[in-house]
């Protein structure tokens, strides 16, 4: 279980650094899709089957289709060209700044002090588990949920037909 | 043989960490909205360590909303660079200074 979790892990943090540092968008999508499987797995490992499989149906599939398409739409075939004002300062600050929010999260992660939860209700899967979690406790955020789906339907087609002039 | 949440939380913070670099040093709009998708799904595990760790379902609520969340901000994101793709003919973030004085 912890070998493959350190595996998983690993695949996850390798594809994950492949995206960050692909100098062509597409492939930096394909690595995506790799990183949301290995995190998939991980949720496998965890317990939590439903979530792996909406991590891959939404995430990795219907996302990820949507990136790919737009990168096609906007046809980016040729890698990042050179910007005409130099980078390299941003790129040194921007990997420091992100050095020191790693580590501010690792100082917050190391002095968490954990307590024991209340057990989950026994007898039950985990997708039936959620499903009555999310009909009852989390009835209001679920319906909420639809209505900014909904706007984000408007907002797309709206954003898509305009000019914006 | 149970894996300790200590591991779901250090890959978590690894991942992003990673999403912050992407975001800060790369210029191409669409690598910055994928590295920001990362960074949800670093937060999304470290949820559903907890939620392993307490035994308790909340967590996977969470990641359940924050999927919802993701799946429409990807949705209007988007969007809105097909449209300033369309209006400026550039997706990298530093030709984009319109709004600059």
């Amino acid at each position: 279980m912890q070998t493959l979790f350190l595996i998983l892990g690993g695949v996850a943090l390798v594809s994950g650094g492949l995206v960050v540092f692909q100098k062509h968008p597409l492939r930096s999508a394909l690595w995506l899709i790799v990183n949301f499987f290995a995190v998939a797995g991980i949720y496998l490992l965890a317990h939590a089957e439903f979530i792996a499989a909406i991590q891959v149906i939404v995430y990795a599939g219907a996302i990820m289709v949507l990136f790919l398409f737009v990168i096609m739409l906007l046809n980016l075939r040729q890698p990042e060209a050179e910007p005409k004002i130099p980078f390299i300062g941003q790129k040194l600050g921007g990997i420091v700044l992100a050095g020191f929010t790693g580590l501010i999260l690792v100082y917050g992660v190391t002095r968490t002090v954990l307590t024991s939860g209340k057990p989950m209700a026994p007898g039950l899967g985990n997708t039936e588990t959620i499903a009555r979690s999310l009909f009852t406790d989390y009835l209001l955020p679920f319906e909420v949920t639809s209505v900014l789906l909904l706007v984000a339907i408007v907002g797309a087609v709206v954003l898509a037909k305009s000019k914006l002039r | 043989m149970v894996v300790p949440v200590q591991y779901y939380l250090a890959l978590s913070v690894a991942l992003f960490a990673l999403g912050v670099i992407g975001v800060l040093i790369r210029r191409n709009a669409l690598v910055i909205y994928m590295c920001i998708e990362m960074m949800l799904n670093a937060v999304n595990l470290a949820f559903i360590g907890f939620a392993d760790y307490f035994k308790a379902v909340d967590g996977q609520m969470f990641v359940f909303f924050v999927m919802t969340v993701a799946a429409a901000e990807v949705a209007v994101g988007l969007a809105l660079i097909v449209a300033i793709f369309r209006n400026q003919g550039t997706v990298y973030v530093d030709d984009l200074n319109i709004l600059k004085w």
